[in-house]
């Protein structure tokens, strides 16, 4: 996986990264004017970082909270401290079900899992249930944004998908058309499930309840038409009590698209009767994150996708080219710790702008959690041509004649050399740069004529 | 010059020396102009940045140690650049046996604006500049020193090094569609990931020359060479230039 790589074939095709890089501005622009509508926005942030904060310093205490209060309302608590142990749980509940076709809401987590592959493995359909998940679905790819999983397509890409495998006209682009097809295509899947499969944006532990949000009230239609429901959550899903949830509904939207609230805030508390409602628990490396003092607090993320939208980097590459189910920056600061060597260009992809911290609703500090992580990486893959050319520029650095004299010869090579050989293929810089024109005398030296 | 005026220990970033010597002129004259006493250290290199970013912060305690005994001797360190400043105080790696003068190092540094708004308590400089002119918000000074607001952030708008400009006469300050979007440039991010860098490069530079500026003002000499690279390669009808210059130039 590399990240400079995939982004350079991303930057091939300049009128959709362009295209790319605008539909996602706008969504930061609609983002930036609602929130300049709610005068306390910092404060909001603030605090919902503190309870976050909170949350992940007794995350032990509060998960037992949730489990007991959950557990008392009837809903059935499972923890998976893996991927594997969470998808083996989803299918034991299917087996026991008999259940051969489910309907799933959009959850990242079960992405992350892989379960759809899993669950395919045993013969099982699953029909994932918001728009742009079918979508990326009947292609057979991963989600290339958290909120908007088909960013990445334009309206003819999906009027083509849609043509082939729902036998709409062709070459209709009409939204309003293609929908009430997917919509069609969707309500035969909602009405022919018997489990349905949903995230967790939010789970109370006071009150042992969850809340999920939807755009298109898809994960209500699949839970309320089937009989078993089962909630997938990470573990760091969590907030103390009811009350605090008014200040992450507050935020979550306006932050992923800049809507005031998300159209669906659905809270689930305990079985209808005669049905089931399943809850499982999933580690699956955070308990690993939360031991690491410097990036602990990533895990105060709510998945809003802010992060994303605003990076120059994520707009101009595209979700796919960082190669995990969490893309852009904050995806960049959560892969290392599952695997560092995996996603080792990740924490490189970015020039520490510090959009990306600035904008997130709960004040992760991602730039610096990349500055850090830059500095693991280099640690653990030891002495390098890169860690020998450091040494050397510190060597450099640290006496003022070594500086002073390669300052000169670098001067008076750029002076001197013809341009053939200052712009060939290795100097990176001078591809599409010219390099900065080079001027007689340093500063140094003119300071000693004039000043000393 | 005042005779109880501070003393200044100029920071001349090791790239403004070598490749930008006008830059760190008119910091210099800027700062005499406006009353003060500078001294430029003449045994300075580098601060270490573009180590750290690198990830090898560990390798650079040398440099940084260098940098210290430089300047610790100054009321106060001022640099024509919000990076290294930034780097200065947040990102070189602790030195235990210079643990107090790394730290009056670190509370004394300041961006040239920061410095000539926030300790010099200048409003605004008179002069004349008679130019249309962009603003380029480099990263590190906007969110990292906090120099100006960001759109990011909710908070009350302000921009020290445009406090500084206000008033001069003829110059027009132009809105940009993207107002503090990064440039490209981010140390050796601007090699190890070149595609990239150039196209936020190019797009910065588009967003000043549709608004048909004259000149790209800016902080950061590295973002400022970055986009001065691909200007000159594409030709496009756009200059570049430190606001030190600018004000040094207008300054009457």
């Amino acid at each position: 996986m590399s990240h400079p790589a995939n982004a350079t074939a991303f930057l091939k095709d300049q009128s959709r990264a362009k295209w790319h890089d605008e539909t996602l501005w706008i969504v930061r622009q609609k983002r930036d004017q609602t929130i300049h509508a709610i005068p306390e926005w910092e404060k909001l942030r603030d605090l919902a970082s503190q309870i976050k904060e909170h949350t992940l310093s007794k995350l032990d205490f509060y998960l037992e909270e949730l489990e007991k209060n959950a557990s008392a309302n009837g809903i059935k608590v499972h923890w998976a401290e893996n991927a594997e142990e969470h998808n083996e749980i989803v299918g034991r509940i299917l087996e026991e079900k008999n259940c051969k076709a489910i309907v799933k809401s959009k959850s990242i987590l079960t992405e992350e899992c892989h379960l759809n592959p899993y669950l395919e493995s045993k013969g099982i359909e699953v029909v994932d249930t918001d728009l742009g998940e079918r979508i990326i679905q009947f292609l057979k790819q991963p989600p290339s944004h958290i909120v908007m999983p088909a960013i990445h397509l334009k309206k003819r890409d999906i009027s083509d998908i849609f043509h082939e495998k729902l036998h709409t006209e062709k070459g209709n682009e009409d939204p309003v058309y293609l929908t009430h097809a997917a919509r069609l295509h969707l309500r035969s899947k909602f009405l022919e499930a018997k489990v349905a499969i949903t995230g967790v944006n939010f789970a109370v532990a006071e009150t042992g309840e969850f809340v999920v949000c939807t755009n298109e009230g898809n994960a209500d239609m699949g839970v309320h038409l089937a009989d078993t429901h089962i909630a997938c959550m990470g573990i760091e899903k969590l907030i103390p009590r009811r009350k605090d949830l008014g200040v992450f509904l507050r935020l979550l939207a306006r932050s992923a698209t800049g809507q005031s609230i998300t159209n669906y805030n659905s809270h689930f508390r305990s079985p209808a009767p005669g049905k089931e409602l399943h809850l499982i628990l999933v580690n699956n490396g955070r308990t690993k994150q939360l031991a690491r003092e410097k990036f602990r607090n990533s895990l105060k993320c709510i998945r809003c996708g802010a992060c994303m939208n605003t990076c120059p980097i994520y707009r101009r590459s595209g979700g796919f080219s960082y190669g995990s189910t969490v893309p852009g920056p904050i995806g960049s600061i959560l892969s290392p710790g599952i695997d560092l060597k995996k996603y080792s260009t990740l924490p490189f992809a970015s020039t520490l702008c510090g959009s990306c911290s600035d904008v997130c609703p709960v004040k992760i500090n991602i730039h610096e959690q990349l500055y850090e992580w830059r500095q693991e990486i280099t640690k653990a893959h030891g002495t390098s041509a890169k860690g020998l050319s450091m040494q050397l520029a510190n060597g450099i650095f640290k006496s003022p004649l070594a500086y002073k004299l390669s300052g000169k010869m670098m001067r008076a090579a750029l002076k001197n050399l013809p341009e053939s050989i200052i712009y060939n293929p290795l100097n990176v810089w001078g591809k599409s740069r010219n390099l900065p024109e080079t001027p007689a005398e340093s500063f140094k030296d003119w300071y000693k004529k004039n000043r000393k | 010059m005042k005779n109880d005026a501070p003393h200044i220990g100029l920071f001349i970033p090791c790239y403004i020396d070598q490749f930008y010597p006008n830059v760190a002129i008119a910091t210099l004259e800027l700062l005499e102009k406006l009353g003060c006493k500078v001294s430029y250290p003449l045994h300075q290199t580098c601060c270490g940045q573009p180590m750290s970013n690198a990830g090898y912060e560990s390798e650079t305690c040398g440099t940084t140690e260098k940098f210290i005994k430089d300047f610790a001797e100054f009321d106060y360190i001022v640099a024509p650049s919000g990076s290294c400043v930034l780097h200065v105080k947040e990102h070189s790696p602790s030195i235990p046996k210079l643990k107090k003068n790394q730290a009056y190092v670190q509370s004394r540094i300041y961006e040239l604006s920061e410095f000539i708004t926030d300790i010099l308590k200048v409003d605004s400089i008179p002069g004349s500049f008679p130019h249309r002119i962009g603003f380029h918000a480099s990263c590190h000074g906007l969110r990292g020193l906090r120099l100006a607001s960001d759109s990011e952030r909710n908070d009350p708008g302000f921009n020290k090094t445009l406090q500084l400009m206000k008033d001069l006469s003829g110059l027009e300050l132009v809105e940009l569609s993207r107002r503090d979007e990064c440039c490209g440039f981010g140390g050796t991010f601007a090699v190890t990931e070149e595609a990239i860098s150039v196209q936020m490069g190019k797009d910065r530079i588009a967003d000043h020359v549709d608004k048909g500026v004259e000149f790209i003002v800016g902080g950061d000499m590295s973002c400022l060479m970055h986009m001065q690279g691909i200007a000159t390669r594409n030709r496009e009808n756009v200059r570049i230039m430190h606001f030190a210059e600018l004000l040094n130039q207008a300054i009457s």
